[in-house]
């Protein structure tokens, strides 16, 4: 039988694939409502366990209140959890034998890939909506102007998508769905823990304070935690875009390269 | 598009895959006429599934040169998959997905518009009796069910060649009985058709001709037929009541039989080849009553994949799945 392929060009099977795959992979997010329901609540419970817990034990620059000062940190955790069910994600379609059916077919090596990229970005913004209500509700009183905010979203948006890359490069590195879930943690929390996000590094030992002031998480964290509250950016709106741009350029080849060879065992 | 019928539609030569340490493919050749269906033969760890994944290219061969509709599997590899269809031995379905998008996915990424798509969907879900669960997520699905599925989704633009990798493993009886038939349809139709099998019983009444696979190697090709007589078709077997009787069981026997009397001392078991065996058991009882010998079990049995093992190769096919996964 003939397809329809003849008529269209390279970028056009590109796109058209992307579409499906991305279209499969946002049919999975209501029919798995648990993966949903625990992205949710895992950090509305860390808005609700450090506002409480810790707020009135850290210091901070005299003016900020902590929740204030926290939502941004957990905005960008979050974020950078979510990567990992791009990762989860990967290593189940090579688990199921997917990965396998799809390689066989003339179709895009990326489109598999961007398809969970983007869908987790859909996923990802809608918990960020529901962290912003919860946020809301405890006292966070964002004071930037609609440019601001839309700054800091656009932001938390673009790091969604550069680090499922980094996901789904670990998911197809790792290849077994329980290892890239530990393998996750393993990067995830020192990285998201050595930054800005929950306490100010003025306050950590000199070395762990060196990489917590230089790594792409506290620049993300402080750009939309400037943006958020309506105070001067600096340095850090700039040194983010790159830092998400860098990992999107070398993580896209990355696991576009690891998907190609990929074989389901 | 359909095949150059002067040309082998698969065709396999000296190809050499390794994994670390272990060699699965070792020199194996292969040559598949268009318009057949060829069964490949060998338990688990013979190098089947190797094969069949450097053909649907999947794996690139270490060595050697494989070429499926005339392409070329490594270095016309995205021509080609538009000119296969592959259905795994996991039964690659999206769980999430109903049957209905499954099918309706792998049509828009074989290239059909969407309206064509679904179009293909809903006639092969009607042809793999899968109308009824079509808006079910495959999860619900049987391993049958599954399996037909997953059988559905190659078959959707009608790829001149398919390769079907052990498609009844797993299945229970009335499962299998039904794939059979899907696949008898699918030979009926003119694809040409590679299956990978453990189950003699399954290439015997699936494939034209059968290729025998033992480490990595093609070391039988022929018919069904051709392979049985090899083997000796049907065999009687039977076992003694008492050790003593092992000698004059075998000089009862022997004149019954086709080829020699196999011994085996401890489990006081003797078999031959005996083609129509159930013709003879009667002769066979009788002398052996006449002779005094009493029998525990008495059987005709019809030759194995074991058995087409032993007879190539002087061992059991057992031993090589021992040793694949080892």
């Amino acid at each position: 039988m003939n397809t329809d392929a003849q008529r269209h060009g390279w970028l056009y099977w590109q796109v058209s694939d992307a579409i499906v795959l991305t279209e499969r992979a946002l049919r999975h997010i209501p029919r798995n409502p648990e993966l949903l329901i625990f992205s949710t609540i895992q950090p509305v419970m860390f808005v609700l366990l450090f506002r409480y817990v810790f707020g009135g034990a850290i210091k901070l620059p005299p003016g900020v209140s902590y929740v204030n000062y926290l939502m941004a940190g957990v905005f960008v955790q979050t974020v950078a959890f979510g990567s990992f069910t791009t990762g989860v994600g990967m290593a189940q379609d090579l688990q199921a034998g997917l990965v396998d059916r799809f390689r066989s077919l003339p179709m895009s090596r990326a489109a598999v890939l961007l398809g969970r990229t983007l869908s987790d970005l859909v996923r990802n913004i809608f918990v960020v909506a529901v962290m912003f209500g919860v946020g809301l509700l405890v006292g966070f009183n964002p004071q930037g102007g609609g440019f601001e905010i839309a700054g800091a979203i656009g932001l938390l948006l673009l790091m969604s998508f550069a680090f499922s890359w980094i996901g789904a490069t670990v998911g197809l590195a790792v290849r077994n769905v329980e290892a890239v879930q530990s393998a996750g943690f393993i990067w995830l929390f020192p990285l998201t823990f050595a930054s800005s996000a929950f306490v100010p590094t003025a306050s950590m030992p000199a070395g762990l304070r060196a990489f917590a002031n230089n790594q792409p998480i506290t620049h993300i964290i402080n750009a939309v935690r400037a943006w958020s509250l309506g105070v001067p950016v600096g340095s850090n709106a700039w040194l983010a875009l790159v830092w998400c741009a860098g990992i999107v350029v070398v993580f896209v080849p990355l696991s576009v390269r690891l998907y190609r060879r990929a074989a389901s065992s | 598009m359909t095949l150059d019928t002067n040309r082998p539609a698969i065709s396999a030569v000296a190809l050499v895959k390794n994994f670390g340490k272990t060699r699965a493919l070792d020199g194996f050749d292969l040559e598949v006429a268009p318009g057949t269906v060829f069964g490949l033969l060998g338990p688990n760890g013979a190098g089947k599934t190797t094969a069949v994944r450097i053909f649907t290219t999947l794996l690139e061969p270490d060595s050697g040169h494989a070429e499926v509709a005339g392409l070329d599997c490594v270095r016309d590899a995205n021509r080609l998959r538009s000119q296969i269809g592959l259905a795994g031995q996991y039964a690659a379905v999206d769980e999430l997905l109903t049957g209905r998008e499954n099918l309706e996915m792998v049509g828009r990424l074989y290239g059909l518009t969407r309206a064509r798509a679904t179009a293909r969907a809903a006639d092969l879900l009607e042809q793999f009796g899968l109308s009824d669960a079509a808006n079910r997520p495959a999860r619900t699905y049987s391993g049958g069910m599954r399996r037909r599925l997953d059988l559905a989704a190659s078959l959707i633009v009608t790829p001149p060649v398919l390769f079907l990798d052990e498609p009844t493993t797993g299945l229970d009886p009335r499962s299998r009985l039904s794939m059979w038939d899907l696949i008898s349809e699918l030979r009926a139709g003119g694809a040409t058709l590679l299956l990978t099998t453990q189950y003699l019983e399954e290439a015997d009444f699936l494939a034209d001709r059968i290729a025998v696979i033992e480490r990595g190697r093609t070391i039988a090709v022929g018919t069904a037929d051709e392979l049985k007589r090899q083997v000796g078709g049907e065999r009687i077997e039977l076992t003694l009541a008492r050790g003593s009787d092992l000698d004059a069981a075998a000089a009862a026997l022997a004149p019954h039989v086709d080829g020699s009397v196999r011994i085996e001392a401890e489990t006081r078991h003797l078999s031959a080849a005996a083609e129509s065996g159930a013709r003879r058991l009667a002769d066979v009882v009788r002398d052996f009553d006449a002779a005094g010998i009493s029998i525990d079990d008495l059987a005709v049995r019809r030759p194995t994949l074991d058995d087409v093992f032993l007879t190539l190769t002087g061992h059991g096919a057992q031993d090589d799945e021992e040793e694949a996964a080892a």
